[in-house]
């Protein structure tokens, strides 16, 4: 089991949405291969970046309604939320080198 | 440095590495980050894989082929090759950590890549509608109507098992008759909510931040339609994944990398390739597992055929820390156990 954070439809808006800092949110699931293969690698950058972003999960299954209000038709899908507001999305597994390219703003 | 170094977790790399691993070269293989096991993790039921008459999960029998690679002494390390030096005797492979290693052979069993449809908006709406996962991203689309593009055995499972989740599922393929092998075929036009739209192909995608439908266009006579959906899962085939080795190693005129014959022999010595990577054909996983055996006994061969002084450094020159302990999943009774 991950040691992130999980978040939930009841506490997305405190947790995320309210969040000082940058929250990258994995939208992932049980039965997603893919989802599974990048867990560790967030884990790993959350554990590098901890004072610049903070990395949390929503299992989709469980979490319908934020899924759905954030047009999630595709997992894994991480998603960076400053000020309330998505400001970065990445779709699929990626290598660590490539998520730390992607996410190079919030990480500097 | 080692004996060898595999490049990929297909079922040509570990089958490569139980070979190797049974014949003492105590393999390194390379998995991968985040596709480890390779096409096969984003398979539902596998029904043609022998030894499994009630079928078997991929995820399932790529672990199991994961821990019978272990079980012989394959090191396997999730990482993604970044850079490879193949030419000279010593091959030299870097990895995103930027740890190098080097290895008196290497086999590439590298597999291939989703093929893209190459139309406008496929890349944009990609994650919005557009899939290349039925098993991952089937589950958003209950009670929509989704297309599946192709005629292959993927396009045909990825259409069945979408099934369970949408109402009607759309197949567009090009031509007239499939690909796919029968049983396949059969279990797609049994299914009610599977409509087949021949000489089909998508001309356009359309919708702002989700797909609301694509344009459909006739192969033969060239008029088009609309169709409204939500979900668009393209399943066209694969390309090799060669871009590593672009200037080393020789292509084939469909991509795929060279081979001499029925071998696995590139044209650089020392230098093997093994499964869907150098099979532009039957791409099936005993094609590649039985393509990494070939590998791996000619790779052997090759190691044998090598001077006492060049290969001595290389036996029993496992570096301690950067990989698991050989072995290290089978316990103290024999027990297979997962090295996660």
């Amino acid at each position: 089991m991950s040691n992130l954070k999980q978040v939930t439809d009841a506490t997305f808006a405190q947790d995320v949405l309210a969040s000082d800092k940058p929250v990258l949110v994995d939208f992932w699931a049980e039965w997603c291969a893919p989802c599974r293969a990048v867990g560790p690698v967030l884990e790993q950058i959350a554990s590098e970046n901890g004072d610049k972003i903070e990395i949390v999960k929503l299992n989709v299954d469980e979490n319908p309604e934020t899924a759905a209000k954030y047009h999630i038709t595709s997992i894994p899908a991480m998603k960076v939320y400053r000020g309330g507001e998505v400001v970065k999305s990445v779709i699929g597994a990626k290598p660590k080198q490539a998520l730390e390219h992607e996410l190079a703003a919030f990480l500097a | 440095m080692r004996q060898m170094i595999i490049i990929g977790s297909g079922p040509a790399g570990y089958t490569a590495a139980i070979y190797a691993a049974r014949a003492e070269l105590e393999p390194l293989l390379i998995a991968s980050s985040v596709e480890a096991g390779g096409e096969l993790m984003n398979t539902t039921e596998v029904e043609n894989f022998p030894g499994f008459p009630e079928g078997i999960m991929g995820p399932d029998l790529m672990d199991k082929m994961r821990l019978q690679a272990e079980r012989f002494g394959t090191e396997v390390v999730y990482d993604d090759v970044t850079e490879v030096d193949l030419t000279g005797n010593v091959k030299r492979v870097t990895l995103g950590s930027g740890t190098v290693h080097e290895a008196l052979s290497v086999v590439v069993t590298t597999g291939s890549a989703y093929r893209k449809l190459g139309i406008a908006d496929e890349d944009r709406l990609s994650g919005y509608g557009v899939s290349w996962c039925a098993t991952c991203d089937g589950a958003f689309f209950r009670k929509r109507i989704v297309a599946v593009v192709g005629g292959g055995d993927s396009a045909m499972e990825e259409a069945t098992f979408l099934t369970r989740f949408a109402d009607k599922v759309y197949v567009l393929h090009r031509r007239d008759t499939l690909r796919a092998s029968k049983i396949m075929q059969q279990r797609a036009f049994d299914n009610p909510k599977i409509e087949f739209l021949w000489n089909s192909e998508v001309a356009a995608i359309h919708g702002e931040e989700l797909v609301t439908g694509i344009t459909v266009r006739d192969t033969v006579t060239g008029a088009e339609r609309e169709v409204e959906l939500t979900g668009l899962f393209i399943a066209v085939g694969n390309d090799p994944r060669v871009h590593l080795f672009h200037g080393q190693l020789d292509l084939t005129e469909e991509g795929t990398l060279a081979v001499e014959g029925r071998s696995s022999r590139t044209n650089l010595p020392g230098v093997f390739a093994a499964g869907d990577v150098i099979d532009p054909t039957y791409r099936q996983a005993v094609t590649a597992a039985a393509s990494g055996t070939v590998a791996a006994l000619d790779a052997e061969h090759f190691l044998a055929s090598l001077p006492g002084e060049v290969l001595r450094p290389a036996i029993g020159h496992v570096e301690p820390g950067s990989a698991p302990v050989s072995g290290s999943t089978v316990d103290t009774d024999g027990e297979l156990v997962g090295q996660n």
